[in-house]
């Protein structure tokens, strides 16, 4: 089947939700009334088939995703809702957009991004004489959601093979992402070949291979020490002549403010694109604790190597991530994947929508 | 890692003193600036809070008004208000009479936990210990590997068994004690702090291990969630502390202050770089002064004395003095400054580093082409650079694998260190004792010329534009001291 196709009607991917603990929180999901549509066998999550109108603004959105991302949310959530609460019970006043700025910012939006949000919202709430904060809220959710959704999430498939190249700083989960990719990949019916591009830290290699062996794809590694930049190139020749047709290359985690790390990442960029390949997706992977610096970190990993989308992992934990508007609205990089937990299902595609929810529940 | 932030504070204070006198109103817009640039640096939005309404109090309390100096004496309260949210204390290991020493490192994933056990095994080392690492992070693939890739590194023996996190940690005690080792350290899986599961694991290694000291570690880029994570672990592992990781970064860490406000524990250490030795103790307060402005004078005076000799700097100095500083000594404290861990921490040190000195960027890359290209010159061209000409040039830049617009740079920063340590060894050092004024020197001689910086965003060796009749530390290129140290004693 086509991966396109797969993404659409998500029924590859249910499947294996049913390892999930996750699984029991399903009922309570209001979507799932709606349903009775054919994924219904492995689980209940196949709900969302029958929400596909609502999908409007993001029409790709794979519908089991969405699901898993909801009810993995509130999970990680549940302890956090009804923060708003207590704006809720009075009218919009002064103390009401102070709220909505702690929220943003508590969520790692940063005040600068907050106060552009709220401004927006203000002269909104205005024009619509909105006065009732709990409609207010509804109204910063969708203007999140607007702005952070309409974007093509499909990851690049150009070029024979098609080279993605996982960027960060250390500890973000770039391997693991990888591994968890792989899977998804593989499991679509594509061959994939892993390049251990991270030379530098001790079993980094190894940690791919484990994933390399799980989700069944190849792995292609140095010597440990080596030039990273001829291992991915290695990788991608490797892969030209056996024809397969995806290589996920990984590197080593640098801190962007390290010139010479980020000039080793320029040059596996451009040798990258110098083999028979093609370099079609650029990933910087954001971890969802990232404060303020996941600004800076976009902006300079960008200068290195064009990024083509952000990957924000650990979303299952109680941080927020809302340091990726602030990467969207200045650099206008979209985030195009979301880490949900360890599992080798656990990467579910951004959903705008429920992103902007989670934010301020 | 704070020095993004100190060049906040140092715009606020500059402003602030540039006010003269203070006018109902000015320390409300001053603490708004604050709360602005500590939310910047991702210090937690109650933490904010708290700061803020203490500044505050005080302010109104002494009647900021009509104080002798009004602005230094916000200047004063921001400054010790900072201090006490940071944490005065350093901590200090102490060991106990039956040993090991167990150590348990808990955090979220990524945070830095495997490579910190080995750095603190190493640190451990270093202070005499026999330490062994213990890998009960069975979870993640390969990070048993890696654990041990690392203890072989640093000559540390590590133990894992595959069996469960909990009887691998017990069973790594056991081992540590039947083979005399004195010190473990535990790696664990990474865990959120909202999975119940891992949390409650984690809670029953400590229970079996029983560890003396428990921390927390935390990554220094991590934003307004570090404090939930923080409480989260101190309440199952009643912590000892925090590891701050990836301080080598741009990132503010403004979660070291809100920890420790929030959960009552401060940061013990901190990881400075890649490199398995750099790692140090946390001094809270020297964080501050830095964070004010005020360089960390002692830690990098710490780190000289344990690189020079006394004696050696004793004939370093004479000779600076005497004017006849030469190329050869010029590479040989290249050599010694190496020894001391990376320029970019160092310059961090520094009080009155100018902004665009602190970020400027220093490789230590660069140190070692100009080790090349020194190494290139004949002994009568290191003694006497001027007979350096064009051909001369060529062979160097030939021989060191570099340009010779790069040697001839090298030249002129070199000529400008020499001229400017005359100017030193003729100029007066701060302080009044001898002892604290050959001290003031000695950090001042290992300061590379303007720092070796690459691209045009630094100011030049001496470039700063120095205030005439302030008291002055002797750096080279540092002239601008953002305010006199003595004004807060």
């Amino acid at each position: 089947m086509l991966r396109r196709r797969r993404k659409r009607n998500g029924q590859a991917i249910a499947e294996p939700e049913t390892e999930l603990p996750v699984g029991s929180e399903v009922g309570s999901a209001p979507v799932g009334e709606q349903n009775e549509s054919e994924p219904e066998a492995e689980l209940p999550v196949g709900s969302e088939v029958g929400s596909a109108p609502v999908g409007e603004q993001n029409e790709s959105e794979p519908e089991t995703e969405r699901a898993s991302f909801r009810n993995r949310l509130a999970t990680a959530r549940g302890t956090f809702s009804g923060f708003l609460a207590s704006v809720a019970s009075r009218g919009v006043d002064e103390a009401t957009w102070e709220e909505l700025e702690d929220a943003l910012v508590l969520a790692d939006a940063g005040v600068g991004t907050a106060a552009y949000v709220l401004d927006r919202l203000k002269e909104r709430a205005k024009a619509d004489k909105i006065t009732d904060p709990e409609a207010l809220v509804a109204m910063l959710k969708s203007q999140l959601a607007e702005n952070l959704g309409g974007r093509d999430l499909e990851l690049g498939t150009d070029g024979s093979p098609a080279v993605w190249l996982f960027v960060g700083v250390n500890g973000v989960g770039k391997t693991t992402t990888i591994g968890k990719l792989a899977a998804r990949e593989v499991r679509s019916g594509r061959k994939v070949v892993l390049a251990a591009g991270d030379t530098f830290r001790a079993a980094a290699a190894e940690q791919l291979g484990m994933w390399a062996d799980r989700s069944g794809a190849e792995l292609i590694r140095g010597a440990e020490g080596a030039d990273p930049s001829s291992v991915i190139y290695d990788a991608i020749e490797h892969a030209a002549s056996a024809g397969v047709p995806l290589v996920m290359a990984d590197t080593a985690g640098r801190l962007h403010s390290r010139t010479n790390l980020m000039d080793e990442l320029a040059k596996i960029y451009r040798v990258a694109g110098k083999g028979p390949g093609r370099v079609a997706e650029v990933l910087l992977v954001i971890d969802a604790t990232t404060g303020q610096n996941g600004l800076a970190q976009a902006r300079r990993f960008t200068e290195s190597a064009e990024l083509t989308g952000v990957v924000l992992t650990k979303l299952d934990g109680s941080a927020k991530g809302g340091i990726v508007m602030a990467v969207q609205n200045e650099l206008d990089i979209p985030v195009k994947l979301v880490g949900l937990g360890e599992g080798l299902d656990d990467l579910v595609e951004f959903d705008a929508a429920e992103f902007a929810e989670a934010l301020l529940a | 890692m704070f020095d993004t932030l100190s060049n906040r504070f140092e715009g606020i204070f500059k402003r602030l003193r540039g006010l003269g006198t203070l006018r109902e109103g000015d320390v409300d817009e001053v603490l708004r600036e604050i709360r602005l640039a500590l939310l910047d640096a991702d210090v937690n939005l109650h933490v904010v809070r708290g700061f803020q309404d203490r500044v505050r109090e005080r302010c109104v309390g002494a009647e900021v008004h009509k104080a002798l100096d009004p602005v230094q004496q916000v200047i004063k309260f921001v400054h010790e208000e900072l201090v006490a949210t940071l944490g005065g204390e350093t901590l200090e290991i102490s060991h106990p009479a039956k040993p090991p020493t167990v150590v348990l490192l808990a955090g979220l994933q990524g945070s830095g936990k495997t490579t910190n056990a080995a750095k603190l095994a190493s640190w451990f080392k270093q202070q005499g210990r026999n330490p062994m690492l213990v890998g009960a992070d069975l979870q993640r693939p390969a990070a048993v590997e890696q654990l041990r890739t690392l203890g072989a590194a640093i000559g540390v023996p590590v133990f894992s068994e595959p069996s469960d996190p909990i009887a691998a940690a017990k069973r790594g005690v056991a081992e540590a004690a039947a083979s005399g080792r004195d010190v473990v350290v535990c790696d664990t899986a990474g865990r959120l702090a909202i999975d119940d599961e891992m949390m409650e694991q984690v809670g029953r290694i400590s229970d079996a291990i029983e560890p003396h000291y428990t921390f927390l570690v935390v990554d220094a880029m991590t934003g307004q969630d570090a404090v939930a994570t923080a409480q989260s672990f101190h309440a199952v592992l009643e912590l000892d502390g925090v590891i701050l990781t990836k301080v080598d970064g741009d990132a503010r860490g403004g979660a070291a202050l809100s920890v420790k406000e929030v959960v009552g524990r401060p940061v013990a250490f901190s990881s400075t770089g890649e490199k398995i030795d750099e790692f140090e103790l946390f001094h809270p307060d020297r964080v501050a002064s830095r964070i004010l402005g005020m360089g960390d004078v002692l830690t990098l005076i710490e780190k000289a004395e344990q690189v020079y000799e006394e004696a050696e700097a004793e004939a370093a100095a004479a000779k600076l003095l005497e004017g006849e500083f030469t190329l050869e000594d010029f590479l040989e404290q290249m050599r010694q400054l190496k020894k001391m861990g990376s320029l970019q921490n160092l310059v961090g040190m520094l009080p009155g580093a100018t902004p665009e000195l602190r970020e400027a960027e220093i490789e230590d890359e660069q140190i070692a082409q100009v080790e090349a290209i020194i190494c290139s010159m004949t002994p009568q061209e290191r003694a006497a650079p001027r007979i350096i000409d064009g051909s001369r040039r060529q062979r160097i830049a030939a021989g060191s694998g570099t340009r010779p617009s790069e040697v001839s740079q090298l030249l002129r920063q070199f000529s400008e260190v020499q001229r400017m340590m005359k100017r030193m060894g003729g100029g007066k050092g701060p302080g009044a004792g001898r002892k604290k004024s050959k001290k003031g020197r000695r950090g001042s001689r290992v300061t590379p010329p303007g720092g070796r910086q690459r691209g045009s965003r630094v100011t030049p060796p001496g470039g700063g534009q120095g205030k005439p009749g302030k008291p002055k530390l002797a750096l080279p290129g540092l002239e601008d001291g953002p305010f006199d140290l003595s004004s807060l004693r």
